[in-house]
């Protein structure tokens, strides 16, 4: 049993493939193996030394077992240690890229101006653009005769029926049907007749927003429209409001915003000016409140509009309009 | 509009440059666009008299001159030929510059010397098309000045001229008055309102006027002015015009033009011995009056215009344009000065109407203060009887049927600070008004204002609001949050959340989002094969469109997905994947009554090397499975734009909520696209009423599946769904899932049919099933399959 043991035991340890560490199981171990052939033989023993000779060849399978796992976990790391060394890849090639899509720019500013006004409790009404002319005109204070709509060259498609020249009518519906507070955004396409060249277009994009509420102040006009300025184009800009006119609004300003580009000093971005104008905006004129059945004596509110078309320009420094409805994959890919 | 400082100083006392009376107005409501400086630049150049003139000895196209600058007489070549001998010319000195940084040094010009240069108005500075044609076009030929003079001095040339963007509300500031008085105001000086005083000739005034339309004419104020000569104007009321972007024409003309810039009433002049028996009638057109306006045109009238006439025809076009036979010419002598009021929309519809607009009709359109127009006639007379030569006669016709009411506002100080969110001293809102020329009487917590004449845009307290707001400045006005205001949530509603998730999975599968235009014409129908009877054509129609290719609103998106395929295809871009959303425009009837239905449609479109049927079904796929939409069913298309074998229409049951496929052969050959292209065109609106992305939670199985394959030959036009729906419909409860692997066509399959192989997974939620049971499952799905569809086990 001792001399079987110690041929196993050599025999072993000069294998050196897994194969042969199975082969090797198979004569010592198996089924017809030496051991068990020898213990076959047990029936010649005398019955008390069965126990003894028993024990002495279950520990010598025992032995054999274990020199035999031990042989084959080291092989086996031996082989796996072979198996990575050649395995290495040239990691600077490139990976499989998943090609995600790109979203318009213009879509891309409006999705974070949007943000900004939804962090400040604004949510987002829509309306028609095919619009009646009351709510593009008379609703907003711009009756028949008033000069304000030779501003603006209108696409009719009959005399009550336009295509809205301003997201402001949304104003008015919004009014109509909501009781204040109000405080809604409105993005959308509005249409003049323009023909299109670098900076104009007969389509574009506005966005307008309205807040109706008791005790709305200019200054709160003035701070939202500052803090908008400061998340959408950086925490430094400055700004400044100029009187202007609009019809629904009254006051009526223009707001300017210190030119991000070169930071107010002057360049080609604002015209050597150091600001940019960038939206409109004033307080509703009480006539238009009264008109969409809001009271002017209780509430107060203020409206604001702003060009999305322009100011994705003026974010990307695009130079031409028309690269924004042309859609060349390459121009939509750098964004 | 454009105003000189130089003018603008007469009626304010105030000193200071351009920029800051530049940057104060924009700041309190008149904004300047620009700043254009005359002169500035200029020295050393004197008015001379060419006293000689001949040929260059050594070259055609040059002359020699000798100038006489009254200190002596300089020999100057130059290249015009608009100038004689006896002409007065500026002339550039040795050593003198001219804008733009010139400077100018004696030399020789093909041999021969020149002491100096001739100048052109382009080269002072001044716009060159707005001079007469002896003027232009060479050297700018002056009226006689003493020689030696400096141009600056003769010209009055140094000034700044200011670019005001003048918004509708503030006809007045239309004027060089109306702006001074806005400088006034704002920087706290003293406004001062012309004194004009007429020298009157002993003979009285032989003109009547009779205002028939009262409706449309509310004052009509009138002069005679006799023997004129015409003649050109004095050259510092030519250069101020001419810095207001306004033609000189002759004396006459020029004064009423100056009067309309300085006082912002438009005049006109009658050659009065045309008007018969001096009666001026302003009435309204008989139906189908003609006039020749001065621009000579034959206009055809009807009753609702206002004519300016005389006893047997009109002679104008009241507050338009003057007519031709009464024109002043070289020859007149006699002249009526006209200063009226008009109904602002009557001007506006006649001009609008016969397409006919004047710097008067787009002045009168704004509607003007009828005070101001015997102010305007009596500066006219003035200037005349100065320079036209003429004597003003005794007396003015001033017909007024109707004096204007001033407005009287009350409003409260505190109140406006409330509304402001400021807390400006009622002292300095009454000294603001006040620099307003608005009166203002304090009654108790009140004030009670009254507006002046010129300010019609003023008629309630938010108008007063607005003046003391920006006089006070907006930006003195603090910040404030909405502090009194109610807390409101921001959030988007279901739809809109809706939209968005839409846009992430169509970016999410790779697809670059595109904006295109809402136009479209016949021609865009006709190219994707829409048929004339197609609901595609029943498209809102623009009555005033850019263009007939631009005169419909758009039904559908796919021609203008087509042409960026076109567009990027023909730019060499091999990979084509772009999406649209946007709304459609379809009309319930034509001519629109009510407004028609905006449908937002998501528009899909793809070309390229890996880029096939099923690559868009994915993508529609992919979307619907975010949006929770189950049961979608694709039965084959009927839409002329696609591919009749290779295009689908998406079914949610009885709804039909889109089509997508291979664009058909004619439609690419259309667009001049020689590879298959792929679109698709989805209702939004439908799909985000139909979306369901509310989750919950349903246990993992517990029990093993059990996966078997199954692959059988079917004839090859039958849809794998076909397959499929019968696996499903035998194997019952436990089939918990069906995927197709494989569709094989080639060796061992009969010509005509295809093998299409399946993995089912077979699984309960209550316990292990046994092969026997799904043996048995499985088994009876093959005899399904023969049975119903002819399926041959492969």
């Amino acid at each position: 049993m001792k001399k079987l043991y110690e041929e196993a035991q050599k025999e072993i340890s000069k294998a050196d493939s897994l194969q042969q560490i199975e082969s090797l199981r198979v004569k010592y171990l198996g089924k017809k193996g030496k051991l068990t052939q020898i213990l076959r033989g047990m029936g010649s023993l005398k019955p008390e030394e069965r126990p003894i000779i028993g024990q002495i060849a279950n520990e010598v399978r025992e032995k054999i077992e274990n020199i035999l796992t031990e042989t084959k976990n080291k092989i086996a790391q031996l082989e796996k240690e072979k198996k990575m060394k050649i395995e290495y890849l040239d990691i600077t090639m490139p990976g499989k890229l998943y090609k995600y899509g790109h979203k318009h720019p213009m879509t891309q500013v409006l999705d974070e101006i949007k943000k900004i006004f939804l962090g400040l409790g604004f949510s987002i009404a829509e309306g028609p653009e095919i619009e009646f002319t009351y709510y593009n005109f008379e609703a907003l204070n711009t009756p028949e005769d008033h000069p304000a709509r030779d501003l603006q060259d209108t696409f009719y498609i009959t005399s009550d029926i336009l295509l809205r020249t301003q997201t402001s009518p949304v104003q008015v519906r919004t009014m109509e049907k909501t009781k204040p507070p109000i405080r809604v955004i409105s993005p959308g396409r509005v249409y003049r007749s323009d023909e299109i060249d670098a900076t104009h277009s007969p389509v574009f994009h506005q966005m307008e927003g309205l807040v109706v509420d008791e005790g709305i102040t200019m200054g709160d006009l003035k701070g939202v429209l500052n803090i908008f300025a400061k998340k959408f184009f950086g925490e430094d800009t400055r700004t400044k409001f100029r009187p202007h006119f609009f019809p629904f609004t009254e006051p009526s300003a223009e707001m300017d915003v210190s030119c991000f580009a070169c930071g107010g000093k002057g360049c080609r971005v604002c015209g050597y000016t150091g600001w940019i104008e960038i939206l409109g905006a004033g307080m509703v004129h009480p006539n238009v409140l009264k008109m969409s059945g809001i009271d002017p004596e209780k509430y107060t509110g203020f409206a604001f509009g702003l060009g999305i078309d322009r100011i994705t320009m003026l974010k990307y420094g695009i130079e031409d309009l028309r690269l924004l409805f042309e859609n060349d994959m390459r121009f939509i890919e750098q964004f | 509009m454009l105003v000189s400082l130089s003018w603008l100083k007469e009626f304010v006392d105030i000193n200071k440059d351009a920029n800051t009376i530049a940057d104060g107005l924009t700041m309190s409501g008149s904004k300047v666009e620009g700043i254009k400086s005359y002169g500035k630049e200029i020295s050393n150049v004197v008015v001379g008299k060419i006293i000689l003139l001949e040929k260059h000895p050594n070259a055609n196209k040059l002359w020699v001159g000798i100038v006489d600058i009254g200190s002596e007489k300089l020999q100057i070549v130059t290249g015009a030929q608009n100038i004689k001998a006896g002409d007065y010319i500026p002339v550039a000195l040795h050593g003198a510059t001219l804008p733009g940084g010139v400077k100018i040094k004696r030399g020789k010009l093909r041999g021969v010397e020149s002491n100096g240069m001739m100048c052109s108005a382009e080269e002072l500075g001044l716009d060159e098309s707005l001079l007469p044609e002896y003027q232009r076009n060479g050297i700018f030929i002056l009226p006689p000045f003493p020689l030696g003079m400096d141009i600056n001095e003769a010209l009055q040339l140094k000034d700044d001229v200011l670019e005001f963007e003048i918004t509708p509300n503030r006809p007045d500031c239309l004027s060089i008055i109306g702006i001074a008085r806005e400088t006034a105001a704002t920087f706290r000086k003293s406004f001062k309102m012309p004194v004009i005083e007429v020298k009157e000739g002993e003979e009285e005034n032989p003109a009547k006027v009779t205002i028939e339309a009262t409706d449309l004419c509310f004052r009509y104020v009138a002069r005679v002015v006799k023997n004129v000569k015409i003649g050109p104007s004095p050259m510092w009321m030519q250069m101020r015009l001419l810095k207001a972007g306004i033609r000189p024409i002759n004396n006459v003309v020029d004064v009423t033009n100056y009067v309309m810039l300085e006082l912002g009433q438009p005049l006109h002049a009658f050659d009065l011995d045309k008007v018969k028996n001096k009666h001026i009638i302003v009435r309204r057109a008989k139906e189908g009056e003609r006039l020749v306006t001065l621009d000579g045109k034959e206009r055809v009238l009807d009753s609702s215009m206002l004519v300016i006439a005389d006893e047997e025809k009109a002679i104008g076009l009241g507050g338009v344009m003057g007519g031709e036979n009464t024109e002043i010419t070289d020859s007149t002598v006699n002249i009526l000065i006209e200063s009226a009021n008009f109904k602002r929309s009557n001007i506006r519809h006649t001009s609008k109407k016969l397409g006919l607009r004047s710097e008067a009709s787009s002045r009168f359109e704004k509607g003007l203060d009828p005070e101001i127009t015997v102010l305007a006639c009596e500066r006219a007379a003035q200037l005349m009887d100065k320079y036209c030569g003429g004597t003003v006669l005794k007396g003015i016709v001033d017909e007024y049927p109707k004096p204007m009411e001033k407005t009287v506002l009350t409003v409260n100080p505190e109140r406006i600070n409330r509304f402001l969110g400021a807390n400006i001293p009622t002292s300095e809102m009454i000294e603001i008004l006040k620099s307003l020329e608005f009166e203002v009487v304090e009654k108790g917590e009140e004030l009670e204002i009254m507006v002046p004449h010129f300010r019609k845009d003023v008629t309630m307290e938010a108008d007063i609001v607005e003046e003391i707001a920006r006089l006070f400045g907006y930006n003195n006005i603090e910040d404030s949050l909405m502090k009194n205001a109610q807390t409101t949530l921001g959030s988007l509603t279901k739809s809109q959340q809706l939209e968005e998730k839409t846009r992430e999975v169509l970016l999410a599968c790779g697809l670059n989002e595109i904006v295109t235009m809402s136009f479209m014409g016949e021609k865009d129908l006709d190219k994707i094969n829409i048929p004339q009877d197609s609901p595609f054509r029943k498209a809102v129609r623009i009555i005033n469109p850019l263009g007939e290719d631009q005169s419909l609103m758009r039904t559908t998106l796919l021609p203008f997905m087509l042409n960026v395929a076109y567009t990027n295809y023909s730019r060499k871009v091999e990979e084509f994947k772009a999406f649209e959303v946007s709304r459609v425009f379809l009309p319930k009837e034509l001519p629109l009554t009510e407004l028609p239905q905006e449908v937002k449609t998501i528009s899909i479109g793809m070309y390229g090397k890996d880029v096939d049927f099923y690559t868009i079904k994915g993508v529609i796929e992919t979307l619907f499975e975010v949006m929770g939409i189950e049961g979608v069913e694709y039965v084959r298309a009927q839409e002329p734009s696609y591919h009749p074998g290779r295009s689908a229409k998406i079914l949610l049951g009885e709804e039909a909520l889109g089509v997508f496929g291979e664009i058909h052969p004619d439609v690419l050959e259309n667009y001049d696209i020689p590879v298959r292209v792929y679109c698709g065109e989805i209702n939004l609106d439908k799909i985000i009423e139909c979306a369901n992305i509310e989750k919950k939670y349903t246990s993992l199985p517990k029990y093993p599946a059990v996966e078997r394959d199954i692959a059988v030959v079917v004839d090859e036009d039958l849809f794998v769904k076909e397959v499929e729906r019968v696996i499903r419909e035998t194997g019952g409860k436990f089939i918990e899932k069906i995927e197709l692997f494989d569709v094989y066509r080639g060796p061992n399959i009969p010509e005509g049919k295809k093998s299409v192989a399946f993995s089912i997974w077979y699984r309960s939620r209550e316990r292990t099933l046994t092969d026997e049971e799904v043996n048995e499952i499985h088994d009876s799905i093959v005899e399904a399959l023969d049975r119903r569809l002819g399926a041959k086990l492969r």
